[in-house]
């Protein structure tokens, strides 16, 4: 084992890249804080249009504006820690188009780690605090029944409304490989899929209903938590209780997200040249 | 005078082909259009219904309000792709446009039209479709907001092109465009009322909207298109687009004055 230390682990390649995407994007620091302003500014942004809405009703979809904070906090948290993660991948067709996608599979290492860990997007920490701090406005503003059921609670749905994220980010790659010019139609998985996640889903009629709750299920990132730790009922199809199912929902999305990556790499043809 | 005019119907042409072969790209962006507009009627109606005297909406005046708002959205272009002439600026190729003799800013006005032409008519119309399938979207029933809603969606589309070639140009001065472009987007369609109308802003942020010109591209159009704004209402909004395309021509103008001198190009 000794004479295998100075080539380090199979993770050390990818450690090296992300360390050097961190340095790189520290290297122009006026150009990352516009980057950083711009973040903060389109959670600012976000935040000011729910309150806007939820200001002029006493309440939407079973919920009032303290309320709100939660689904809002829940759901931003979730999409923004995704987003700094694997939100890059939305720039494959850009790979594709240019033909640089092959040099990825020169080398000896897994295309989707490749891909996911050629970049961090250290930009939208901001975007992340902005919903961190909502967050932490919902919890302490809200009359919660703490008990460590709910603590758990609380932090499984945040990990799994990541990973829920991380997997439509992924599925948006994968069908990147057929629609090359779609970034809109697969942004509309991602962004809308986002815009979703932060909706009462009780304000959808059945068929959205059933398309944000259970075929791309990210009510459970952020609605049916925030239900379950408030104690209502919920609506019909989506009671409280499935809150405890959101890694389940996680890993459904993973099951499409791999499997559309996986007919996406096959019809890959190569750039040619 | 003739001859002038058939270049820019020309451009007009070329602009509108050109968006017309990347169809499939229109299509996914409509595909977008369906997916936002459909989560943001569900929830504007529900509010609208549980609120009587929601910014003076109702069920079925904010099913028209989303669903032509969403239809609008492509042909403005503040979302999507750089403008072309963003990347121009970067690269030092405007230097050949601006050799042209061609007015710089009204061949890329009459080209950008053409493209948003194609735009409204493959994305826009089956957004409206997708409204008025779901039952979402009621029409006017008389005339008059569809004459003036089209005179209002063709300035809107006018001063939106105008102003975003003015925020490209600022490459004259930073290197990239793309944290301004950034910011212009989200300041932009929040101001325009995208995703909250302007009637439910509180009324230091409304008024502070309607300082800039950003209601004119969206909020304005829409309510003369979907009969919220009637007779010299719908006068108003269509004399601030013309104003303000007047101002937009008059910064566009003096940013390529002021750009020229400061345009460097290396290499010969």
């Amino acid at each position: 084992m000794a004479e295998l230390a100075p080539y380090g682990s199979r993770l050390t390649p990818y450690v090296a890249v992300l360390r050097s995407r961190m340095r790189s994007q520290r290297a122009y620091p006026l150009s990352f804080a516009t980057d950083l302003f711009s973040s903060l500014l389109i959670g600012v942004v976000e935040f000011a249009e729910m309150w806007l809405i939820y200001h002029n009703v006493t309440a939407l979809g079973g919920l009032n504006s303290t309320q709100m904070l939660l689904l809002f906090g829940l759901s931003n948290l979730s999409f923004a820690l995704a987003q700094i993660a694997v939100g890059h991948t939305d720039t494959l067709a850009t790979y594709i188009r240019m033909g640089t996608l092959d040099a990825f599979h020169l080398r000896p290492q897994p295309l989707l780690l490749q891909l996911i860990t050629s970049d961090v997007s250290l930009r939208r920490l901001s975007r992340a605090t902005v919903a961190a701090v909502v967050l932490t406005a919902g919890l302490i503003g809200n009359d919660i029944d703490w008990s460590p059921t709910y603590i758990v609670l609380a932090v499984s749905s945040t990990l799994s409304g990541i990973a829920i994220f991380a997997g439509l980010f992924v599925c948006a790659a994968g069908l990147q490989f057929h629609l090359v010019d779609g970034s809109e139609l697969t942004n509309s998985f991602t962004y809308g899929g986002s815009f979703a996640a932060q909706q009462p889903s009780a304000v959808f009629s059945g068929p959205l209903r059933a398309l944000f709750g259970f075929a791309i299920p990210v009510s459970f990132v952020a609605y049916l938590p925030t239900i379950a730790l408030l104690g209502l009922p919920g609506p019909a199809w989506l009671p409280a209780g499935l809150a405890w199912f959101g890694p389940l929902a996680a890993l459904w999305v993973w099951i499409m997200a791999l499997t559309l990556w996986r007919i996406g790499v096959r019809h890959y043809q190569g750039g040619g040249g | 005078m003739r001859a002038l005019s058939g270049v820019y119907s020309r451009l007009f042409g070329a602009g509108f082909r050109r968006q017309w072969n990347y169809r499939s790209a229109v299509f996914a962006g409509l595909a977008a259009n369906v997916v936002f507009g459909l989560i943001r009627a569900a929830v504007m109606i529900a509010a609208a219904r549980s609120t009587p005297g929601f910014g003076g909406y109702t069920g079925a005046s904010i099913g028209a309000y989303v669903w032509l708002s969403q239809a609008m959205l492509g042909a403005l272009r503040v979302m999507g792709p750089p403008h072309d002439i963003a990347e121009r600026v970067r690269t030092g190729d405007v230097a050949v446009d601006l050799q042209r003799p061609i007015d710089i800013q009204f061949f890329y006005l009459a080209t950008d039209l053409g493209g948003s032409s194609c735009t409204l008519a493959l994305r826009g119309l089956p957004s409206v479709a997708t409204g008025l399938i779901t039952a979402q979207l009621v029409l006017p029933g008389t005339f008059a907001p569809y004459l003036l809603g089209a005179v209002s969606v063709v300035a809107a589309v006018t001063l939106s092109l105008l102003l975003l070639f003015s925020v490209s140009l600022l490459g004259f001065w930073l290197i990239e465009t793309r944290g301004i472009r950034m910011l212009y987007q989200i300041l932009s369609t929040f101001f325009a009322g995208l995703y909250v109308p302007i009637h439910l802003f509180p009324a230091p942020l409304a008024t502070a909207a309607r300082l800039t010109p950003f209601p004119w591209l969206l909020q304005g159009p829409v309510d003369v298109l979907s009969g919220r704004a009637t007779g010299s209402a719908a006068w108003s909004v269509i004399g601030m687009q013309m104003l303000w395309i007047a101002i937009a021509i008059g910064i566009g103008r003096t940013l390529i004055a002021a750009g020229r001198r400061k345009l460097e190009v290396q290499g010969g």
